[in-house]
């Protein structure tokens, strides 16, 4: 698989502070890639040093297969976590100033502005001045203008934020729609559901450094426990959650309604479910028989225990 | 390089769109002409005023000095008396001067009185004490057996025509001209830093305020956006001064036309020069309207209009910058306060060493002044006019290049790290810090 972009040992400190240490990452071609971790573990950093507001202090970055140099901002597109416009701006004038700065032609900025605006039915925003718009309305011009110059590469810093769920989804769906065109999408944010809904790749960071990273399912199998959620039937339930203890490590859970027993057990790491399912098979009558996967939070919180 | 037009032109458009700016280059010139308006006015008034001021000149000899003038009658009431005169004189005159009947000649200059209902100006007093003085003199002169027409013939009055020694004629007025122009292009650079760096900061603040900058320098290179920022205030900056002075030309023109040339007298220039020097020049002036032409044309021209520009351009960018810094380093106006006073230091020192320079131009104080490069911008071009060695202006030039070149590159590296950091008040040891990053 080609990767859109590559970040290789990248450092970057400051006075005594180290943001970065060591950092490799590889987004590949036209895919969702999460960047996630705490506060403060140097995500923006990272993003920052990818849009060249700041240098590294050391390590490579490569856009596309090419080393990264000023011309590259052309073919990023980058909506920052704080961010803004300017309040005394009429919108469409603001727009095209913005999509000049990413090296489109007036003409052509005007053209693909008019087909953003339309698509978002906002085109009477075009003469308003961005004080006039409520934050959610200056959030969708936001995007427009983040997506405008149609980037190779597009990264989003909680994209979410400040939007109802209905804009919300009518965003997510968009940036969906951009992957499915080609680009590829970094995607940094602490809402994991929305991990869990977009993302292929994710890596993690904590306190400046790397964690993990790669395709969020492997992840997944990595992370599994060999854990298994079971809802079992039988006469004396009691009876056999102490027979089952004794053989398994087992938990009883109580969400399991429909059963007489609910439980969860987890086998040791070498030992594969065909066993168990005989075993219980003969004692009572299954309903219900599931490997747990840990969810991205459950990773994200793990992984960074772990890292402490 | 075209990312850097179209972010001058933005900044551009955005101060003159302003409605604050609007408002400021539209009705400034109209301001200013009405105040001039309004002061000629009021001296015209004031001197068309006549005073009668009544006298009792009890030493019978003293009376041909009240010779009615312009501005002033006299009223002899002698025959009242001096208390009946004093009433009088409180209702009707502006004031009565009573002289006693002297002992001797001796005596006479001892006791004279001057009443008044308000204390009379010092020039009223001087003028009439003058005369008296004269009169007593001439009296005692001829007490004494002198001819006084052979006195008279034997008064010589001393002028200096005065020359370089290079052979150029110079004069007093050419003093005060060389004062007035380097006066008018020292402090036209002062004002024009404070308003314009000022409005640098401003725009600065603001998009920090928005949080739109960290969407700007993902597109272009922080140092280019503060370059934009700069330039795109200053031509604003320029346009308005060439509005002033087209429209407030465009104005006095009117106001000549209308109510004739005197209403005009103070000059148009009288916007930068103060009004006591341009009076000073318009009375001399007159007397010898050709000779002050040909002190202009000695003027150095040439050198004063290009070191204008390089002084202009350099003042300007070298303080812009730091208050594109200053900026940078806040998070609102407020907290500007501790990095505006270092700034305004040197600015203002400038313009009070420039005072001295107009005492004496080619003083130490005024030399290393003219050479320090945060007051040369202002203090050079005052000295500029009086004729300054060609090496120390190219002294100053290269400490002025050189010090714009460190204190670009020191307040870029701040700006760049400044604009992105929120919520802290920076102290001067954080700022060191930046510049490491």
């Amino acid at each position: 698989m080609e990767n859109i972009l590559k970040v290789e040992n990248v450092c970057k400190n400051y006075g005594n502070f180290t943001a970065l240490n060591n950092v490799s990452i590889s987004v590949p071609k036209g895919s969702v890639f999460g960047l996630l971790g705490p506060n403060g573990a140097g995500k923006t950093s990272l993003i920052r040093i990818i849009n060249q507001i700041t240098l590294p202090d050391s390590g490579n970055i490569y856009l596309d297969g090419e080393k990264l140099l000023p011309k590259h901002v052309h073919q990023i597109g980058y909506l920052p976590e704080e961010r803004g416009l300017y309040k005394s701006m009429k919108v469409g004038e603001q727009a095209l100033y913005l999509a000049q700065l990413k090296g489109m032609s007036h003409a052509k900025a005007k053209k693909k502005l008019k087909y953003w605006f339309e698509k978002f039915e906002i085109s009477d925003w075009w003469n308003k001045k961005i004080q006039e718009l409520s934050k959610g309305m200056a959030q969708k011009v936001q995007f427009i203008v983040t997506v405008m110059h149609s980037p190779k590469l597009l990264i989003f810093d909680e994209p979410f934020s400040g939007f109802d769920p209905i804009n919300a989804n009518l965003i997510k769906d968009e940036i969906l729609k951009l992957r499915d065109e080609g680009a590829s999408i970094i995607f940094s944010t602490h809402r994991m559901e929305s991990v869990e809904e977009m993302c292929e790749y994710i890596a993690l960071i904590n306190k400046s450094n790397k964690i993990l990273d790669g395709k969020l399912s492997d992840i997944k199998t990595e992370f599994k426990e060999n854990k298994f959620a079971v809802g079992l039937q039988c006469e004396n339930s009691e009876g056999l959650y102490n027979e089952i203890k004794q053989k398994f490590s087992v938990e009883k859970s109580e969400n399991y309604n429909d059963a007489n027993l609910g439980i969860t057990i987890k086998l040791p790491q070498n030992e594969t479910s065909t066993n168990l399912i005989k075993f219980l098979n003969s004692k009572s009558q299954i309903t219900h028989f599931t490997e747990i996967i840990p969810n991205a939070n459950d990773i994200f919180l793990k992984a960074v225990a772990n890292n402490e | 390089m075209n990312k850097l037009k179209l972010i001058i032109k933005r900044e551009f458009l955005a101060k003159v769109k302003n409605k604050s700016f609007i408002i400021l280059t539209l009705l400034s010139p109209v301001l200013m002409v009405g105040l001039i308006m309004l002061i000629v006015f009021l001296s015209q008034k004031n001197s068309e005023e006549i005073r009668t001021i009544a006298y009792i000149d009890e030493s019978e000899i003293l009376a041909s000095v009240f010779q009615n003038t312009e501005h002033t009658k006299y009223i002899n009431l002698t025959k009242l008396g001096i208390e009946e005169a004093k009433n009088k004189s409180s209702e009707f005159y502006y004031g009565l001067i009573y002289i006693p009947k002297p002992d001797s000649l001796e005596q006479l200059s001892k006791g004279i009185t001057f009443f008044t209902q308000d204390s009379p100006s010092l020039s009223l007093i001087g003028g009439i004490e003058n005369k008296l003085e004269n009169k007593i003199r001439n009296l005692k002169l001829e007490q004494l057996n002198f001819d006084l027409e052979k006195l008279k013939s034997a008064e010589t009055d001393v002028d200096f025509n005065t020359e370089n020694f290079s052979g150029e004629k110079s004069s007093k007025i050419g003093g005060i001209l060389k004062m007035a122009t380097g006066g008018a292009f020292g402090y036209l650079i002062f004002m024009f830093i404070i308003i314009y760096g000022t409005s640098v900061m401003r725009s600065v603040i603001e998009e920090k305020t928005s949080r739109i900058i960290e969407v700007i320098v993902s597109s272009v290179k922080p140092f280019q956006l503060m370059l934009g920022k700069i330039f795109g205030n200053a031509l604003a900056g320029v346009l308005q001064f060439i509005i002033w002075m087209i429209s407030a030309g465009f104005l006095l023109f009117v106001v000549t036309a209308i109510f004739g040339p005197e209403a005009t007298n103070m000059d148009s220039g009288g916007m930068q020069v103060a009004p006591e020097m341009m009076n000073q020049v318009q009375q001399s002036a007159n007397s010898d309207l050709e000779f002050v032409l040909s002190e202009v044309k000695n003027l150095p021209i040439i050198t004063m209009f290009f070191s204008f520009i390089i002084y202009f351009l350099g003042g300007y960018l070298i303080y812009s910058s730091i208050y594109a810094a200053i900026g940078a380093a806040v998070d609102s106006e407020t907290d500007t306060q501790q990095f505006m006073m270092p700034v305004l230091m040197p600015l203002i020192i400038a313009i009070y060493v420039g005072f001295s320079v107009i005492e004496n131009p080619h003083g130490p104080i005024a030399v290393s002044f003219s050479l320090f490069p945060l007051t040369s911008p202002i203090v050079m071009l005052m000295r500029i006019p009086f004729g300054v060695p060609w090496w120390q202006l190219l002294v100053s030039m290269l400490l002025l290049i050189v010090a714009f070149l460190g204190i670009v590159w020191f307040a870029a590296k701040i700006y760049r790290v400044g604009i992105l950091m929120y919520g802290k008040k920076p102290s001067y040891k954080e700022l060191y810090k930046w510049l490491k990053y």
